[in-house]
This record gives C-alpha cells, structure tokens and sequence, in this order.
C-alpha cells in the first residue's frame, strides 16, 4: 500500500470534475460530429441499405407473393390458378391506385418487355369486375399475353419480391442468378472491367503526380525562400482556379482544332490532326494537372523538414551523390510521398466530372457509370450497390497501403 | 405572453390566407426553344393572370424530378418532357394526371379532341405541345466532296470520311443502324425486341464505331458541327435551324431516317400551385400560343395553330417530312431502356 489514498469524497470530486471537463470536450465537438454524421455517415448508411433493401414490389402485390411462396420456381412450369387470380385481381388494384406503372418498371427490370406486358395487362383486367376475377382471372391473364405461360416471368415476379435482396451487388460484378437459382455470370459484362480500368487509370494518375511533382517539391524545398514562394504561387494559383474552367481549358488545348494541334500542324510535325480529346490519355492528363498539387503539397512539406545536414553527412563520408541521395534523402520522404500517392490515388479512383467531359467512351471510370444509374437509367439501387463495392474497393486499398507502408507513417503537412 | 400571442396569431393569418399571386416554377429546356416558350407562353400567362413564373432549364431525364418527388422536397411544378421519359415517370407515380377534358377548344371552335393530334393526348400525366425530331447535319465547309443526303450516307465512312457525332445513348442510335442497314422504317422496332435485331444494330454501329464522336447534350451538337470536331452531327432539328437561320452557319439537315417525337408539358406529383400549373398548361397549349412555336422549326400539335403560322415556315416543320422518317416508341423504349442501355455501356467499352 502506497502512502496516499483518495477519500471516497474526493474520488467523487474528482470524477465530477473530470465529467464535467469530458462534456464540456464533447460540447465543443459536437457540431463537428453532427456534421459528420449528417452529411457522411447517415448518407452512406443510407446508400449501403438501398442497395439491399427493396420493399417496392413487396408493398405492391403482397397477396400474390404471399401465394407464388408454395411454387417451386425451379420446375418449368407456372404457379397454380388460384396465384394467377390473386394476381389478377392485384393488379386490378393497382391500375386504381394508379400505382401499376410501378410494379411494371420493377419487372421489367430484370425481364426486358414486362413493362408493356405488364401495364396492358392491368388495363385488361381493371375492366372485368371482381366475381370475374375471381371465377376467371387465370384464364383472362393468360389471355392477355403469351408471356404470362412463361415460367421466367413468374421467376422475376418472385425474385423481385424479395424485400432484401443481393441482386444489384451480383449485377455490379457482372453475376446474375439463374432460372435454377445458380449464380453464373451475365450476358452483358461491364462493371468488372470498368473496376479494373478504373483502378489502372489512378495508378497511372499516381505514378505521372509522383514522377513530376517529387522534383519539383524538391526543388521548391531547396530554393531560396524568394524564389520558392514565387513557384509555389504557380502550383498553388491552378488549384485556386475551379475545376471546371481547369477542364475546359484542357478541351481547349486537346480538341481537333483546338491548340496542340494546331501548333504542331503549323509547324509540319504532323499533317492530320492527332486525336487527343474524348479518350483515356486527356483523361490521365488532365486529371494527373488537376491533383498534382495533392502530390507537391504534402511532398514539400516534408522535404522542408528534413534536415539537409543528414545528406552532406553521408557525402563527407564517402557515399556517392546517388547512392547517398537513394539511401539517406529518399526513405526521409516516404511519409510526404505516401500521403500524396493516397490522397491523389483515392480522389482519382471515385473522380467523375473530368473523365466525364474529357474521357469520351475510352476514358470513363466506373463513377461515370454510377452517375449514369442515378441520372439516366434511374436504377438507384445498382447506382447504389456499385457505389458501396467502390467503397470498399478504396477501404481494400487502404489496408493494403498500410500493410505495405504503414498509415502513421502519413504526413499531410 | 399575450402580446406574444397575439403576433405570433397575426403572422400566422398573415401566412395562410389565400395568396393573391401565386409564384410558381416551370422547367425546360434552354436555349432558342426556351427563349420562344417565354416570350410567347409564360410572359402572356404573367400578364394576363397576374401570377409570377420562375422559369428555369434542365437537360432532360427523371432523376431530379425522381429526387424531388421522393424526398417530398418540391421545388419545380411544370416539367417540359420527352415522351420517353414521361411515359416513365407517369407510370412510376412521379407526375399528376392532367384533365384532358378541361382543355379549351381552338381559336377556330374546334373542340381540343379533334384539334390536337390523337398523339399528343396519348399519355395521360401531360399534354403535347410540339413535334420535333431528330436529324443529322453537315456542314458544307468541312464535308469536302459529294452531300449525304441519306440515313446510309451517314454510315458510309468511305464515300463520306471524317467524324460523325452521336448523343451517347441508345435512343434513335438503334434505330438509325437499323434503317441505314435496309430496315424499313415500321419493321425497326419489330426488330429491335430480338436478340438478332439488337445484334444486327450494333454491327452496324460498330462498322462507323472509330468514326464516332459522342457527347451528352444537344447543345453541344451545333458546336461540334461548327468547329470540325465532326462533319456530320446528330441533333434536334431547331437547334440546327437556329444556327442556320440566326448565325448564318452552313449547315444542312438530312431528312432521311429521322426519329420524330412530342414534348410534352407535365405537372409534378405533390405540386403545390397544381390549380395554377393546370392552367397554365392550357394557356401554353392554345392555338395561339403554340403557333410561335415554328419560328424554331418546331411543329405545333393542335391544328388550329397552323392558321397563324407563315406558309414558309410550314414547309421547313418535321411534319412536312412524316414520310422520310419514322415515329419514336416510347413504349418500346420503356421496355428495353433499360436492357439496351446495359448493353450500349457494354458495347461502348469494348
């Protein structure tokens, strides 16, 4: 037993002090945390949920999913009568609901053509009245379209019912599942391909910033302080200047008529003008300018703090320049290049506005064909699901990164 | 305390009595077409009614009017559409049904069901206003040689060598391959809904594929036809007469093979001026108002326009040119929207 010990009152003193010093902290980073979680974490959860969740067809005909429950979708034939009435009438409902466009755009989905099938049908059958429906709405269905003898029809109807479902993440890797409820890969084949592609075209991003922006930040680092601010003006002034106008001027100078070209016609290097806009290399180019200064920044911060006696040492000792500058200089900058490598690499991999202005077919990322969901073909859920295998794709990457590296080795500045 | 309530009493009357003007938003697309919709239909709807229109632009597409609709966060009340997409958004509850019955008759008496075209009351969440098309242009400057003059011309890279631009998508891009292929017009959808038709459209995309400049928004097309990116340029007609007519441009447009559809004005689901949007959608759509709608070579869907429209201008409509082209399905493509734009990404990347 050591000398001193708290009373039981002083404990509690202690502890109030100490809880009252905690909440005062947390008061003071509350905002922040509300922040964060509205405008990151409510988001994202938001996102992963819609990619599995999927009540809409489950609200919509819960009667008829209720019964398709005893057919065995794995035989090739169609559910039982009295599933096809209850259907039948379902979609009586739903035409006066008006809510039939719905469930047919859900089907269709997965079933090309439900659609008109679907939204005609449900004409047809909001015009008998309900004894009819109930006495004869098999037959009236299967009259309204051969589709509805078709056993894949009735497999989509089911699968789309399911209110959680792994469909879109199996469709964002080019699987689909099959009539027998197989998992096999899909006729159309696109979003691996654009994964890897897309993960190719930061790497290069990466590579091209480390390659021009480690001179230049060691340069930077070493000039003379009049000169270094000068130059730092003209890294940090294009990153000022917005994205947009950076773009632009990037299909200013790489279009067909546009100045590369016409320079180097002008000057007989070439006869036809060379084509650089809309394809992967404007891509690379334009958004290895746009994050080089994601690169320079964190380099040079680094390379400022690194004592220029450690390299004169190793020469007065005997070391030649560049085995010297590789063995003593180099390793002291890992910290500055690696979080220039990771920031330029992860913004890269999700970027979307300049492969989208620039990159043509050839250029796009997979955030294009993200953008593409969510805008055009209005399949959030696969926007979504695309979305979340991106994210973790970049989660991948960075434990990888701090296997290999280590992530407190980061040095942002 | 009372005091307090009695203010808070007052500013609430203040806030719910009934509005004498109402301030509503009507969205569509910008540029000469957006520039005629409001000198001829929102600046007289102001005047005569009182009421105050935001007008913006967009460029096509349901997403944000999804967003809007599902959030519950309403900012927009008339939409300017394409049929493609209203057939969707209709179906998918994302738009109030109009009452067609309500509409007035013509200038002329004729009653709205026999002036308008049967077309242009089809789907039941807006009513037509224009038909416009799509087409492709040359411009005489940079096409060197003899002048396309059809829909196999424009896939002809040997006779006819240089860049040709089309709007990233599969919409009229299919149809387009089918038709320079030898298709007759009212066989294309037919062929489309099989594997084989599908197959047979992107071989014969495929054979100008290295010929082909894509871009997102009919405003670039003009430009691209101007400033040689491309010597033969897919785009609306107005957008090419515009530039023809207002900036002298040499450009002309090739009838054959061109894909005619309606814009249509809708209403948002959940609007909050639904009364006001209702009428302004019959104002917008009278005899007199959709005649300005030619000087940008877009043709008015009610008959009893045409009465105030110059006989010159008549000639130079896409209705003047029915038999060279063939009408877009919106049914069809909200069928295969979807599948096909899965496999046009696909085609694209490969």
């Amino acid at each position: 037993m050591s000398g001193v010990e708290l009373t039981q009152a002083e404990k509690r003193t202690f502890d109030r002090t100490q809880r009252k010093a905690r909440r005062t902290a947390l008061l003071f980073v509350a905002p922040l945390l509300l922040f964060i979680v509205v405008s990151f974490v409510l988001p994202i959860g938001t996102m992963l949920f819609r990619s599995v969740y999927h009540p809409a067809v489950a609200e919509l005909i819960p009667a008829t999913l209720q019964k398709l429950k005893a057919w065995d979708e794995t035989s090739n034939t169609i559910p039982e009568p009295d599933a096809l009435q209850v259907f039948a009438g379902e979609l009586k409902t739903l035409v006066e609901n008006k809510t039939f466009g719905k469930l047919a755009e859900e089907i269709n989905r997965s079933s090309p053509g439900a659609s008109s099938l679907i939204k005609s049908t449900a004409r047809k059958m909001s015009r008998l009245d309900d004894a009819e429906l109930q006495s004869k709405g098999d037959q009236a269905l299967l009259d309204a379209g051969k589709q509805w003898s078709n056993p894949n029809l009735w497999r989509s109807i089911k699968k789309a019912g399911n209110v959680f479902t792994g469909a879109y993440y199996l469709t964002a890797v080019d699987m689909e599942r099959n009539g027998e409820g197989r998992v096999v890969s899909r006729k159309t084949q696109i979003y691996t391909d654009l994964y890897v592609k897309s993960l190719k075209i930061a790497l290069y991003i990466t590579l091209l910033t480390g390659l021009i922006g480690f001179p230049l930040a060691y340069y930077l680092a070493n000039a003379p302080e009049r000169t270094a601010n000068v130059l730092m003006v003209f890294v940090l002034l294009p990153f000022w200047t917005s994205l947009l106008v950076r773009t632009t001027a990037w299909m200013a100078l790489l279009q067909t008529n546009g100045v590369i070209n016409s320079v180097l016609q002008s000057l007989h290097i070439i006869s036809e003008p060379l084509e650089l806009l809309y394809t992967q290399f404007s891509t690379i180019i334009a958004m290895t300018h746009i994050l080089l200064p994601f690169m320079i920044l964190p380099l040079y911060s680094v390379m400022k703090g690194i004592d220029p006696s450690y390299f004169r040492a190793a020469l007065s000792l005997g070391a030649k320049p560049i085995p010297a500058f590789m063995r003593i200089y180099l390793p002291m900058t890992t910290p500055g290049f690696s979080a220039g490598a990771l920031l330029v690499f992860i913004i890269s991999i999700g970027y979307y506005i300049t492969p989208a202005l620039v990159g043509g077919v050839d250029g796009q990322m997979i955030s294009n064909l993200i953008a593409f969901h969510m805008q055009s073909s209005n399949n959030w859920e696969l926007a979504a699901a695309l979305g979340s295998l991106l994210l973790v794709l970049i989660l991948a990457m960075y434990w990888l990164y701090d296997r290999l590296v280590g992530v407190s080795n980061l040095k942002l500045g | 305390m009372k005091r307090f309530a009695q203010i808070a009493a007052l500013s609430l009357a203040a806030t719910t009595l009934p509005a004498l003007a109402e301030q509503m938003t009507v969205v569509s697309f910008g540029g000469a077409y957006g520039d005629v919709q409001q000198k001829s239909m929102l600046e007289p709807f102001m005047e005569k009614t009182g009421n105050k229109l935001l007008f913006e632009s967009y460029s096509g597409g349901v997403a944000e009017l999804k967003s809007q609709v599902e959030s519950g966060n309403i900012l927009w009340d008339v939409i300017d559409m394409e049929v493609i997409d209203v057939e969707r958004a209709c179906s998918e509850g994302l738009l109030e049904e109009f009452p067609m019955d309500t509409l007035p008759p013509g200038d002329d008496g004729t009653p709205a069901k026999d002036d308008f075209s049967p077309a242009a009351l089809e789907n039941p969440c807006g009513v037509a206003q224009i038909v416009w098309t799509i087409l492709y242009a040359y411009n005489t400057e940079t096409i060197g040689g003899g002048h396309p003059s059809s829909m196999a011309d424009f896939f002809d890279t040997k006779k006819f060598p240089g860049k040709r631009a089309l709007r990233k998508r599969p919409q009229v891009n299919m149809e387009w391959a089918l038709l320079a292929d030898g298709v007759p017009a009212d066989k294309v959808y037919d062929m489309l809904t099989t594997e084989e038709g599908q197959a047979r459209a992107f071989a014969k995309l495929d054979s100008i594929k290295n010929d082909i400049v894509w871009f997102d928004s009919w405003s670039q097309a003009p430009q691209l036809l101007n400033d040689g990116g491309a010597v033969m340029v897919q785009s609306a007609n107005g957008r090419f007469f515009d530039a023809i007519q207002k900036d002298k441009k040499p450009f002309v447009m090739v009838w054959d093979g061109h894909v005619y559809d309606l814009d249509v004005w809708s209403i948002v689901k959940g609007s909050k001026h639904k009364k006001l949007a209702e009428d302004f959608i019959r104002f917008a759509t009278g005899s007199k108002p959709l005649a300005a709608m030619p000087s940008i070579a877009y043709g008015p869907t009610r008959q009893s326009s045409y009465a105030y429209v110059d006989k010159d201008l008549v000639s130079k409509l896409p209705s003047a040119h029915l038999d060279e082209g063939m009408h877009a399905s919106s049914v069809f493509w909200a069928d295969y929207g979807e599948s096909l734009g899965e496999k046009f990404n696909e085609w694209l990347l490969k």
